[in-house]
């Protein structure tokens, strides 16, 4: 291929990565804020009220307070590890979602076809778990060079319980891989097209080989638990063990590894709605009398733009009132934006997509500020005696029924 | 791309294994040099099998991982009997049978 | 210059570091992170020669789950670092730059002996024929390898549990 060619296509994954990364890391903290608060009226309080209206300068705040603080480095701690182990956790944990497709089309970008992935590699889903694997040693490395002997003990637990619900997370995706036949992550989605019945979407879920309902089960058990969340983040919380494997940890780099949890949640609801919800497919079937829910996206926009309007023009501070207005006729404009012709095709995918990631996210959050945390010795059990024969039966009925229907 | 690279360089890494092997002191990291010596080979087999045209020594790799698997579980279980008992990890204080 | 000679010339020179690196390190934690690099930059190489699957393999199992658990047991044993003693003249003046030229004749006469050999086109996608292979050919030696696992893991379980009988026994005399 000639040198132009091949130079505007780097430009054109440049510019895509550096979109990724620009969205991931403005996801990242606003996850933090919608965490905050969904905890907050789960709890019945109102949760960050005061920075910005309705908290949404929050994570600002967040930031720069952690840029802001002193960095200190613990007394006989191993430099280089201390230093690399937020690295590699940050590292690996946006990197995953470059392999990630948000919509079936194709866009034009400086004159070349892209499609809507950074990088569509045939074993993408080996790929995402290979970095999950890796990221098992900045928790590790963290909790040694810190010198300490609470790190220690924490990173060795953390680690090992990543190890342990390792297993169970890729043993629960087998199902799928015998139902679609490839790593694909695009071709993963698109075997999942169809409607059973004319009406039911033919998603890994409600699959009509096998509905993956204990592998969706126990992968979304296996993640919370590699993630490090609660319930099962004894290693790391506040009221056990002072906090794990950051203790020594302050400022930047422990935003790292805050920002590292949260990306790795990301990752993880992504790859979940990818395998068991059918990623970016509408629930809706393409026949033409269901036309009407292809504004959906153009309708939920709008919706949103309204309310954000008619709770500004009431709001309590001047700048909560100009920004909120502000912000509800982006929002209006945005939706008027995607019911145009030219655009409603590319909106569709990405949309259902974000739903779906958005829906995990939320049910992650809430299992967090609603279950009672593990104990250490009562989690390895739960992982090695239940988890994993959970998973290794969703592999074998998925096996029976995929032989039976051939 | 000629398939001799990848021979060279799995020749080099396999030299640096033996050399560590042979020089280091810590039970360890002899381990761990082991594993280096088992890493080129695998990057042999790999760059053979591409030049035959073959998948058979792909599978090969794949033993080759499993066992180094099986072998550093027991070796390491070994390693921390040895190093309970003698409470050292140096190879020089461990070659008489008497505790 | 290709641009696969160029990746390759990179990923074997993070290799050979690494390498050297693992041997040259004073503490073993710094040997064992070294080696997880030479992996790493070894499952690249293996990307370059078209095994994809062996190469996220490589890095899910080897650097992923074996080195783990060296990382785990260099951290339960507190391994600190070596003792250095001085070579021996003859080893540090003779010796070293012998190895090193040993080294390159090994890497030289391999190269040579092969040069003849080009790559040819892989077959149907690497991971679907390597699973036919996996399950129609070598299903046996498959099956064996599971079992021998397994040995392994009770073989583990059962060297490093501390005896329940020793600090009883010394108690009592």
């Amino acid at each position: 291929m000639n040198d132009s060619l091949a130079h505007s296509i780097l430009l054109v994954s440049l510019i895509k990565v550096l979109v990724l990364l620009f969205l991931v890391l403005t996801a990242v903290a606003y996850l933090v804020w919608f965490e905050r608060k969904v905890a907050a009226r789960i709890q019945g309080r109102w949760g960050p009220y005061r920075v910005g209206p309705h908290g949404l300068l929050q994570p600002l705040a967040d930031g720069a307070k952690f840029l802001l603080k002193e960095d200190t480095t613990p007394a006989g701690a191993d430099r280089f590890l201390y230093f690399t182990a937020p690295v590699i956790t940050l590292t690996l944990a946006i990197s995953a979602i470059a392999m990630i497709p948000f919509g079936p089309a194709s866009v034009r970008i400086l004159g070349v076809e892209t499609p809507l992935v950074i990088a569509n590699i045939n074993v993408g889903l080996l790929a995402i778990f290979a970095m999950t694997s890796i990221g098992v040693y900045g928790v590790a490395l963290a909790g040694w060079s810190s010198n300490s002997k609470y790190s220690l003990l924490g990173g060795l637990r953390s680690s090992a319980q990543m190890i342990s619900y390792e297993l169970s997370l890729t043993l629960s995706v087998v199902g799928i891989l015998l139902l679609a036949g490839t790593f694909n992550l695009s071709e993963l989605i698109l075997r999942q097209d169809g409607f059973t019945w004319g009406y039911l979407p033919k998603w890994n879920l409600l699959s009509p080989t096998f509905p993956q309902v204990l592998g969706l089960f126990s992968y979304f058990v296996a993640a919370i638990a590699e993630t490090n969340r609660a319930p099962f983040d004894l290693a790391e919380a506040e009221s056990e063990i002072v906090a794990g494997y950051h203790t020594e940890y302050s400022s930047f780099k422990f935003a790292m590894f805050f920002m590292g949890e949260y990306a790795s949640m990301i990752t993880v609801a992504c790859l979940a709605s990818i395998l068991f919800l059918g990623g970016w497919l509408s629930p809706f079937p393409h026949t033409p009398g269901m036309d009407w829910t292809l504004y959906i996206p153009a309708g939920v926009l709008a919706i949103s733009g309204l309310a954000l309007i008619i709770n500004g023009v009431r709001y309590s501070t001047v700048f909560g009132r100009i920004e909120l207005t502000v912000l509800g006729l982006v929002l209006l404009a945005l939706s008027f934006l995607c019911s145009k012709p030219g655009i409603i095709d590319y909106v569709q995918g990405p949309f259902w997509f974000l739903t779906k990631v958005l829906l995990v996210l939320f049910v992650y959050v809430w299992v967090r500020w609603t279950l009672p945390r593990f104990r250490y010795d009562q989690l390895m059990r739960f992982g090695w005696k239940v988890l994993f024969p959970v998973a290794l039966l969703n592999v074998v009925l998925t096996s029976l029924a995929v032989v039976m229907r051939r | 791309m000629p398939i001799s690279y990848y021979l060279a360089l799995s020749a080099v890494l396999f030299g640096l294994g033996v050399i560590g092997f042979v020089f280091k002191r810590n039970i360890i990291t002899i381990f761990m040099s082991i594993e280096l010596m088992l890493n080129a080979v695998n990057l042999a087999f790999i760059a053979f099998a591409r030049a035959l045209g073959q998948l058979q020594g792909q599978v090969f790799v794949f033993f080759v991982i499993v066992v180094a698997a099986a072998e550093a579980a027991v070796g390491l279980a070994i390693v921390i009997v040895i190093a309970r008992n003698r409470q050292s990890l140096n190879v020089e204080r461990i070659n008489l049978l008497k505790l | 210059m290709t641009p696969q000679l160029e990746i390759f010339l990179i990923l074997a020179a993070i290799a050979v570091a690494g390498a050297v690196s693992v041997i040259l390190q004073r503490e073993p934690i710094h040997s064992a992170i070294s080696l997880i690099t030479v992996m790493i930059a070894l499952a690249g190489l293996f990307l370059l020669l078209e095994s994809e699957f062996i190469a996220a393999v490589q890095i899910i199992v080897y650097a992923g789950a074996i080195m783990v658990l060296f990382v785990f047991v260099i951290m339960l044993l507190n391994a600190g670092a070596e003792e250095r003693t001085n070579m021996s003249r003859m080893a540090r003046y003779v010796g070293v730059p012998l190895a090193i030229f040993l080294l390159i004749e090994l890497a030289y006469q391999v190269g040579a002996a092969t040069s003849s050999m080009t790559a040819q086109p892989a077959a149907d996608g690497a991971t679907r024929g390597l699973s036919m292979l996996l399950f129609q050919d070598f299903v046996f030696p498959f099956e064996l390898t599971s079992i021998l696992i397994l040995i392994a893991i009770l073989g583990a379980l059962v060297l490093a549990q501390r005896s329940e009988g020793a600090p009883a026994q010394r108690a009592q005399q």
